[in-house]
């Protein structure tokens, strides 16, 4: 089992005809994804890689059914595919685009909302179910199909997390990557939710870092409402406060979202926190004996 | 992106938002001159620099007379000023602004600001102006009111007044205040701002509502539609090395440590420095080479790393997804190589390729130190740089 995307999702490509999506769109469909179609204004009828293309991601799903989509579409224009697909009924849609505008976002969440649909990302890796889909330019051969949940604002420190896993042995139910942007369509305690009622999922690695209050309110959601053991990494020790560290997100303001205080809350709520970045796996799998003590 | 304050007021004007009458001075001569010809004997020279607290330290002064007025423009123009934002270094003040003084009644505190949690903008508005808002909102939080923007129809009229009611606005100017606020929130909107601070807001004894000082900052995805606004960067104000870096799609950050860095990914990034300080080394930089990490843009990171004097020692920690460890690999001696680059340069690959990327460092001639891990990799360069 898995979260959010399995073998049966049906996937629609926005974007499609960009050089990025094109080599993402060949690297999904080696892994198994199951992609319908894809959508690039103007090109309806091309085919790439044997995969039909669309004016609109309505027409895509008339004619495909499809419950997802991914977003590989440049900044200037990445909220309006967002707000199309939410629109149509997409059930799922996997923004990757970094750099969209702030108020674009800002509309574009209210507007998924309003749809009754979910939105992962934007400025985010994607989603990936091992051995079943994979949504998104993360590296399939690192992860390894299991019982662990991973949620993460990051994208190749996400990669370091699991290849830690995997070498433990410790393979991944689902591993979502919600993005390094102030305005996300998805948070912590979203992902969490649906790792809790995965019968699948016996433990949980979080990875956060510097800005926002994104880790402090899942601390104090997972201390009402988890029964799975938490693990997590926040990244940013180091940082100075006032810089935004690469990640739009990531930045310390007025005093908050700094990576003590998170940590502190955190552990404060029965979260075992890895000290350092070496370490994720070994807190993973620490906080998973300390709830089934190993004979 | 930051601007001045003097910026930020000429914007406000264009948008019929009253501000202090005003001019800047970039010289002695330029501030002798706007003195003598402001119609006001009791003026305000202020320090220009993007930092706030200014008025602490000394950047800004009231003066009764003509002659004061010089007097505080040679003083603060050229000096450094070194407030709670600046840091220690403080900033030196190239610009001035010299403002015809006004009769304060009153001081109120406006922005406009994206509230994450809700991921909607926000007004916040107060009758404590003039005033660190941080520390209100901490101690006297009954102080603050807010109206939370509802994206789909925008800031209503009737969210205005309940602003300017709640801020304790006089009823006889809610209307002027309410339409003050709608001005400031359709500003914010339309230059796609990331803050707007009005702190004070203040009502004169002519019962007039001006932005005594403005803050204005914009969302830097957005500035490729107001190709006018970054016309007002004041480069100055920047890091040399940051602005190079970006100039190349590179995200730095210079730091005061002495180990230099380079990795592909913003969180894998922030872990690294962690981790260095974890081993008890200094990082000298935080440096996101990017997903698409080609031998131009190695070779450009190396240079921006090392035209910070005090790197000792360099790690690089590189997780290949899409990207190949083999593909890092020679970039990275193509890049140590054209650099000249003799600095200890220990390389942790993992990942795609990660093996071939290995062999091909070790069969390069260079020193390059491999490591397996990131306490590997961190342990190794902080004890070449001890």
């Amino acid at each position: 089992m898995s979260i959010m995307i399995n073998r049966t999702t049906k996937v629609i490509v926005q974007g499609i005809t960009g050089s990025a999506a094109q080599f993402h769109t060949r690297e999904m469909l080696s892994y198994g994804t199951n992609i319908v179609a894809g959508v690039t204004p103007g090109k309806s009828g091309m085919e790439i890689n044997g995969i039909p293309v669309y004016n609109t991601v309505q027409e895509a799903k008339w004619e495909t059914d499809a419950n997802a989509s991914v977003i590989y579409v440049p900044a200037p224009f990445a909220a309006d595919a967002i707000m199309e697909a939410a629109e149509a009924g997409i059930e799922l849609i996997v923004c990757i685009t970094e750099h969209i505008p702030v108020l674009d976002m800002v509309k574009a969440k209210a507007y998924v909302e309003k749809c009754g649909v979910r939105l992962i990302g934007p400025n985010c890796p994607g989603i990936i179910t091992p051995d079943e889909c994979k949504i998104g330019i993360m590296p399939g051969h690192i992860h390894k199909k299991g019982h662990i949940g991973v949620v993460s604002r990051s994208g190749t420190l996400t990669y370091e997390a699991v290849h830690q896993l995997s070498e433990k042995g410790y393979g991944q139910s689902t591993a979502v990557g919600i993005g390094g942007d102030p305005v996300s369509g998805t948070n912590f305690i979203d992902v969490l939710t649906a790792f809790e009622q995965d019968s699948e999922t016996h433990g949980v690695l979080m990875i956060g870092e510097i800005g926002g209050t994104l880790e402090e309110e899942a601390a104090h959601w997972i201390k009402q409402n988890m029964s799975k053991p938490v693990a997590c990494f926040i990244a940013g020790k180091s940082a100075p406060a006032g810089k935004r560290m690469g990640h739009a997100g990531a930045i310390i303001s007025g005093g908050k979202g700094t990576a003590a205080d998170k940590i502190k809350t955190l552990r404060s709520c029965g979260i075992t926190i890895a000290e350092t970045p070496g370490e994720m796996g070994e807190a993973m799998i620490h906080a998973l004996n300390a709830l089934h003590p190993k004979n | 992106m930051n601007i001045h304050e003097y910026q930020a007021k000429e914007i406000l004007k264009t948008k019929g938002i009253p501000v202090p009458i005003g001019f800047p001075a970039l010289s002695i001569e330029e501030a002798v001159s706007t003195i003598d010809r402001m119609e006001s004997d009791v003026l305000a020279v202020k320090a220009q620099i993007h930092a706030g607290g200014r008025g602490k330290a000394g950047g800004v002064k009231i003066a009764m007379s003509k002659e004061e007025a010089i007097q505080a423009a040679e003083d603060i123009l050229g000096s450094t000023l070194i407030t709670k934002q600046t840091g220690p270094e403080g900033k030196c003040v190239n610009r001035l602004l010299i403002e015809a003084g006004c009769n304060i009644e009153s001081e109120f505190y406006l922005s406009v600001v994206l509230d994450r949690s809700s991921s909607k903008i926000v007004l916040i508005g107060s009758a404590a102006g003039g005033m660190n808002i941080e520390e209100i909102a901490e101690k006297e939080p009954e102080k603050i009111c807010r109206e939370t923007v509802d994206p789909s129809i925008g800031l209503a009229e009737f969210q205005a007044r309940r602003l300017a009611y709640g801020m304790g606005l006089p009823s006889a100017l809610a209307r002027s205040g309410a339409a003050f606020i709608m001005k400031i929130y359709e500003l914010f909107i339309e230059k796609d701002c990331t803050t707007v601070e009005i702190n004070p807001l203040v009502l004169t004894k002519e019962k007039e509502l001006i932005a005594l000082d403005a803050k204005l900052s914009f969302d830097d995805n957005a500035l490729y539609r107001h190709p006018g606004l970054l016309k007002l960067k004041d480069e100055t104000e920047e890091d040399i090395r940051e602005l190079e870096a970006s100039k190349h799609d590179i995200s730095y950050i210079a730091l005061n440590g002495n180990i230099g860095c380079m990795v592909n990914g913003a969180g894998l990034a922030m872990a690294t420095l962690d981790i260095i300080k974890h081993h008890g080394g200094t990082p000298a930089n935080f440096l996101d080479v990017g997903g698409d990490a080609t031998v131009e843009k190695v070779t450009q990171a190396f240079k921006i790393i090392m035209e910070d004097k005090e790197v000792k020692g360099i790690f690089v920690n590189i997780f290949g997804g899409i990207m190949k460890c083999d593909i890092i690999a020679s970039g990275i001696v193509k890049a140590a190589k054209v650099t000249g680059m003799q600095l200890p340069l220990v390389v942790r690959l993992e990942g795609t390729n990660a093996d071939s990327g290995k062999k091909i460092l070790a069969e390069s001639g260079l020193l390059i130190t491999p490591a397996d891990s990131l306490d590997e990799g961190a342990e190794k360069i902080v004890s070449f740089v001890h």
